[in-house]
């Protein structure tokens, strides 16, 4: 599905990623967690084309991503500060990208789901932070692609929407999608994922599953796995 | 593009400042042409207005457009779209919309006033052509500086620069030029000199169209001289269409290399 070779990134003497190596093959829920500032945003956004790395190669399903764009009809991707043209009506954004997109959709299904429908002629200027998150995440599950990329989708939802969210990820999950999650809020990646994916000063430190981490780290609770893996490396 | 270009306009037909902008014009040319019976006197405030305010609302609004709809941009480089199409959309649907709001604000007045019979047609097209141009290529430039400054406050501080620098700093050098090397022939200095900066090269060309160019003495009989014939309109219009294409092209350029 993903195929990362030695991918470097510098943003000026700030090194990211340092040869990151890494092959998604497989279906399923898989989570990218590291410290602030270890990579996970600027991997996310390589994978996009968004940032341009200074060597390595990524491949999505067979098409390079360098200089092309074709391939991420391919991908939904919810990012991580929902802020959008505030003059434009919840209702014209989703037309918009419906049509910048132009694929069939199940736009209707997702506004019921997350009750968006009182908002739907309300300018995205005047809604909460809470709300655009739902508009975000409307946008991004309304196609059906194969591969979903999450940037922190938990952030501002009340506990309903969070619910909600976590059945639609496992709904997905169920189709045979690969989804790729950053989050900060560790019980939501324990619940939810399949595998993760520890960065480190820009490499992969380690790969596999929540119980192979809680194994290798001697630590029962996920939570303090992490904080292990962080303060051996870091004390 | 098309698309692109779509949305950002219907996003900037909404904003409040595209109808501020267009008002201030209407009630410019209504007062101007309205309380004022001479068409001439009303075609040179007018010129006067637009050769300052459209490069400087075009740099401004053009910075402050596109660093307010960087999250949009975002939203947008995750969509199967190409860069190119993102920025030049973004652009054209900026500059379109800000000389709309001229075009109308200006053009509904001079129709009411029947400009549409007159002689005066020309003076008054060749306004609009240079405001235009202005538009389109300070929009450029705002793009540019947009996309080459991460902080804010400095793209907003060298927006504001370009502007003072090409609507009075370079009048300014230009004139110390003229009055230092008075002793040698000037006038193909002078006529490349104008010819560099968009600004003054619209203003040379509203002047011609008017009667008042007359009173421009021998420096104007030069340039009536170069100006009004058939080449010299080809080769100011090239000038201009130059700074609208520069700008542009380094647009793409420095888009297609750029990390969001």
């Amino acid at each position: 599905m993903v195929t990362i070779t030695n991918l470097h990134k510098q943003f000026g003497n700030l090194k990211v990623l340092n040869g990151l190596n890494l092959q998604i093959t497989e279906a399923g829920i898989i989570a990218i967690l590291g410290p602030n500032g270890s990579g996970k945003t600027t991997l996310i956004k390589s994978i996009l084309g968004m940032v341009l790395p200074q060597q390595g190669e990524i491949k999505v399903i067979d098409s390079k991503v360098h200089k092309r764009y074709g391939y991420r009809q391919k991908i939904d991707y919810l990012p991580q500060i929902a802020n959008f043209p505030s003059n434009l009506k919840v209702k014209e954004l989703i037309e918009m990208v419906k049509d910048l997109r132009g694929q069939s959709t199940r736009d209707k299904e997702l506004i019921q789901l997350f009750k968006l429908e009182p908002y739907l002629d309300k300018k995205l200027g005047k809604l909460s932070g809470g709300s655009r998150q739902k508009v975000n995440l409307v946008l991004c599950f309304m196609f059906d692609s194969p591969l979903i990329i999450l940037d922190e989708p938990t952030s501002g939802l009340d506990p309903v929407s969070l619910i909600r969210l976590r059945e639609l990820i496992q709904q997905e999950k169920v189709k045979g999608k690969t989804i790729l999650i950053t989050s900060h809020i560790m019980s939501f990646v324990e619940e939810i994922s399949d595998r993760i994916i520890f960065l480190l000063e820009g490499k992969i430190y380690f790969k596999g599953t929540v119980n192979d981490l809680k194994t290798v780290t001697g630590e029962p609770n996920f939570e303090h796995a992490i904080a292990n893996i962080l303060t051996s490396n870091h004390a | 593009m098309l698309k692109i270009l779509k949305y950002s306009f219907y996003d900037l037909s909404r904003s409040r400042w595209s109808y501020v902008y267009f008002f201030f014009y209407l009630l410019l040319g209504v007062v101007l042409l309205f309380l004022n019976n001479d068409l001439s006197n009303a075609v040179i405030t007018l010129m006067n207005v637009i050769i300052i305010l459209v490069p400087l609302i075009s740099t401004i609004f053009g910075v402050m457009y596109f660093y307010n709809s960087r999250e949009f941009t975002e939203l947008l480089l995750a969509l199967p779209v190409s860069r190119n199409s993102i920025f030049l959309g973004q652009y054209f649907g900026l500059a379109i919309s800000l000389s709309t709001s001229l075009i109308l604000g200006l053009g509904l007045p001079f129709i009411a006033y029947g400009v549409l019979q007159s002689g005066a047609i020309w003076d008054f097209a060749s306004l609009l052509i240079s405001g235009v141009f202005l538009s389109l290529i300070f929009t450029a430039l705002a793009l540019n500086i947009a996309l080459s400054n991460e902080n804010k406050i400095k793209g907003f501080g060298l927006a504001i620069l370009l502007w003072l620098f090409m609507a009075i700093v370079y009048d300014g050098l230009f004139l110390v030029a003229l009055v230092y090397f008075q002793d040698y022939p000037l006038d193909k200095f002078s006529l490349i000199t104008i010819m560099l900066n968009p600004i003054d090269l619209s203003r040379i060309l509203i002047l011609l169209k008017l009667d008042i160019s007359a009173l421009l003495g021998y420096t104007g009989a030069v340039f009536k001289d170069f100006f009004g014939t058939a080449l010299g309109t080809i080769i100011s219009f090239s000038v201009l269409i130059c700074w609208v294409i520069l700008p542009v092209w380094r647009i793409k350029y420095i888009s297609e290399k750029k990390d969001f």
